[in-house]
């Protein structure tokens, strides 16, 4: 095999391994939140609905997070197995970065969550609430730092090259770096809201089945409320962000618009069916001029094409075109979810039209493929470059055999199906059980406690009947 | 080479060395517990010896990151060589730390239906920990580089050596996984540990004296480095105090103290890390890339450092209260779930 394979293989495997991990951060970071926004609930009103919540989806947490973990792992090690000639080029600017991700988020996450998890029977409420924030607190910092290298690589700054090897120079604007705000906003955002729309179906599912009736009311408001807010914003945070990557990534955006002629207005395209070798699109529907003034606010303003681009500095086309289609039809789709809900919810219904209880209950999917579809667009169409100006693709793979990649490639597409389809199906599994009553008295033979006579007979008929 | 040129990569050298004895302690009796569990059928006994790390190991784990992390952080030049070399133990070490990693909370929400990942647990455990000595094997024996890229073969580290270095690592962590399990179990686990302990101390044991004797005859930089004096008089502290901390292991797994066993593996784990930086530094990549070579840019080391500095006494502290909030023994029956 030629070391072009090689190279692909690699990138199949990050491609396959980073799209299989986002989907459990993307959900943990806004169920910490959320989490730790019950536990708040609890503390100040008392309410056990909303510690019976918080038990409830803090196992939901765990089974989430321990996925989340093992193969983010799987991530870091990858920029070394895979990516050396890149971890070697791009080290001294990025990996600092991933440095204090490790040392700000990773420790406070992974040992707070101990506590979380284990420790509502061993240490104070206000210390438990506190670990629930300490691990929002965690997840949020993580998609700071991993956001600030992520740009980074979109859009340098801060740095010099000397031969091919980038040396950092100013350290702030290394980490805001010109697409920083916007991808941390948009990606934060679209993390909760994903979490919001599972809660949101997760409590119309209850409500349809008649069952946790106190809970499921208040996941629906705590979700709906979420979309409503949302959503909306996701909107005009996504345009922002899309003006940033005309600006620094001009032929990302004649990508996503599908737009070869810069020397015309180009029209927003609801469909079209990118033609690369020939330079042009088959099959338009589209709204002329409207892309024109979304990206350059006039009506017939002018913004470059792939024409403008040497075919060796565009990236894939379809890909990022079409992605971006699913995402931004997504977008809407949520926007749309709750403006009727929210007019449902003013006029008090709500909680019993079961038409749209039925849609909501459907709905919980779409956060994840919305990122997933916005994690194509904004990395597909940062090609070729791995690091934007600085390094390619294809020069940044480690030297390793094709043959070496193509079994690795094979046994994490088996690992990852099989562990993670089961997680998933795990997690439907507790949905299911619901948040059954907590266990308010702590369980028999926890230390430092004495048991009582009855805790100590049901210890030792389960200790008779294993 | 200024002071900074010098100093900044040696205080990089001695971080990364004690994130990986961090490591190795740490998720050592984590990894340890699943190698012993096909030694435990019973499920209750199961239940209880995976309590006893449950609120730990995504912490233990979390010095791996730090220490693979590092690596590329300080020293770049090392990690693009390492890396790739031993491209399949590292990725088959990560693949089986999925399946062990998850089957801490799978493996509740599937009781009944629980006993695949009782294996998962034991089988990920175990290949992990071979992977990892693997990979120290591979790392001791050397890596053929040229131009500062590594240029070998994919199964370039499947020798006699790592392979012995593999089971080395399996025998010590389960060893640290039984003395774990005395501190903090009682009745009939703890009984089975320390009966337990005892094996994996001679096999661990044996395992060092072969290592020792095996290098130094293998490659002569490792025999001159410690066979010459007067420096040998101070190396040879490090076999004595082996010798110490085994017997005292052997003392405690025999007796009813319960936390001899553990302190004195660890001093084991320990001293045969000090002995195989004694034999290396300091070389990254033995012997052809040393931590001045392999350093990043200094900004970069500099920077990372004041995030050490102030961050690393703070993650110490809250780990240390984890450890402390989850004192003492488990016993059977408890847990979160």
């Amino acid at each position: 095999m030629t070391e072009l394979d090689a190279v692909f293989l690699a990138r199949i495997q990050f491609a396959f391994t980073v799209s299989f991990h986002i989907i459990f951060p993307a959900f943990t970071i806004g169920l910490a939140a959320f989490i730790a926004t019950l536990e708040i609930l609890w503390l100040r009103t008392g309410g056990e609905h909303f510690a019976r919540l918080a038990r409830f989806w803090t196992k939901i947490f765990a089974v989430a997070f321990a996925m989340g973990v093992v193969s983010g792992i799987m991530m870091s090690y990858q920029f070394g197995t895979n990516w050396s000639r890149f971890s070697e080029a791009i080290g001294n600017v990025v990996s600092p970065l991933i440095g204090y991700e490790v040392l700000t988020a990773f420790f406070l996450e992974a040992t707070f969550l101990g506590i979380l998890l284990f420790g509502w029977h061993r240490v104070p409420r206000w210390l438990h609430v506190s670990a629930a924030l300490l691990v929002a607190a965690g997840t949020s910092l993580s998609a700071f730092w991993i956001l600030a290298a992520n740009s980074w690589m979109h859009t340098p700054a801060g740095h010099v090259v000397r031969d091919g090897i980038a040396y950092p120079v100013d350290w702030i604007a290394i980490i805001f770096n010109p697409s920083f705000p916007y991808r941390f906003l948009h990606m934060l955002t679209a993390c909760y809201l994903t979490t919001s729309l599972v809660v949101l179906a997760v409590g119309a599912r209850y409500l349809l089945a008649g069952r946790f009736a106190e809970e499921a009311r208040t996941m629906v408001r705590m979700g709906l409320g979420m979309v409503v807010l949302l959503a909306p914003l996701q909107l005009v945070i996504g345009d922002f962000h899309g003006l940033n990557t005309a600006k620094h990534q001009p032929a990302k955006v004649a990508a996503m618009e599908g737009h070869w002629d810069g020397a015309r207005p180009a029209p927003l395209l609801l469909f079209a069916w990118p033609d690369e070798a020939n330079e042009r699109n088959d099959a338009e529907i589209g709204i002329p001029n409207l892309a024109s003034l979304i990206i350059t606010h006039r009506i017939d303003g002018l913004f470059p094409g792939l024409k403008d681009f040497p075919r060796n500095e565009r990236p894939p086309v379809a890909p990022v075109f079409f992605s971006f289609r699913l995402m931004v039809a997504l977008g809407t789709a949520m926007i749309a979810l709750g403006l009727v809900g929210a007019w449902l919810w003013q006029r008090g219904r709500v909680f019993d039209t079961r038409w749209y209880l039925q849609l909501a209950s459907h709905s919980w999917w779409m956060g994840f493929v919305a990122i997933l579809a916005g994690w194509m667009v904004t990395e597909i169409g940062r090609q070729p470059w791995i690091a934007w100006g600085i390094l390619r693709t294809r020069d940044a793979a480690s030297p390793v055999a094709a043959e070496a990649v193509a079994l690795s490639l094979a046994l994490i597409v088996a690992t990852y199906t099989v562990v993670f389809s089961i997680g998933i199906w795990y997690i439907r599994k507790l949905i299911q059980k619901g948040p059954v009553p907590a266990l308010l008295e702590p369980p028999a033979g926890v230390p430092n406690r004495p048991l009582s006579a009855a805790q100590r007979a049901a210890s030792e008929a389960r200790g008779a009947t294993p | 080479m200024t002071e900074l040129d010098f100093s900044l990569p040696v205080v990089w050298a001695l971080i990364i060395g004690t994130a990986v004895a961090l490591y190795v302690v740490l998720d050592g009796f984590d990894l340890g517990i699943g190698i012993l569990f096909p030694r435990f059928p019973q499920e209750r006994d199961r239940d209880q010896m995976m309590n006893t790390v449950a609120p730990f190991w995504d912490g233990n784990e979390t010095w791996l990151v730090l220490g693979g992390g590092g690596l590329w952080i300080a020293f770049p030049k090392a990690f693009a060589i390492i890396m790739p070399a031993l491209y399949l133990p590292m990725i088959v070490m990560l693949l089986a730390l999925i399946f062990r990693g998850v089957a801490f909370e799978f493996r509740w929400v599937a009781k009944p239906h629980h006993r695949w990942w009782d294996v998962a647990f034991a089988a990920g455990s175990t290949v992990a920990a071979f992977a990892q000595g693997l990979v120290l094997g591979g790392l001791l024996q050397g890596i053929e580089v040229r131009n500062g890229q590594f240029a070998g073969g994919p199964l370039d580290w499947l020798t006699p050596f790592a392979l012995l270095t593999g089971c080395a690592l399996v025998v010590g962590y389960a060893l640290i996984g039984a003395t774990w399990l005395v501190l903090k179990t009682d009745g009939d686990v703890e009984a089975r540990a320390r009966r337990l302990g005892a094996g994996l101390l001679l096999g661990l044991l044996g395992a060092i004296v072969t290592v020792s004797i095996w290098t130094p005859l293998a490659v002569p930089r490792i025999a001159e480095r410690w066979f010459r004096m007067p420096d040998f008089a101070w190396y040879a502290l490090v076999p004595m105090a082996t010798g110490i901390a085994a017997f005292a292991c052997w003392r405690g797994l025999r007796g009813g103290r319960p936390l001899l066993p553990f302190l004195s593996s660890v001093a084991l784990f320990l001293l045969a890390y000090v002995g195989l930086v004694i034999s290396n530094v300091p070389y990254l990549v033995p012997p052809v890339l040393d931590i001045w070579e392999a350093s990043a840019d200094p900004k970069a080391q500099v920077f990372m450092l004041v995030g050490v500095l102030i961050l690393l006494p703070i993650i110490l502290g809250y780990t240390v209260f984890n450890y402390w909030v989850f004192r003492g023994k488990v016993r059977a029956g408890e847990g979160y779930h």
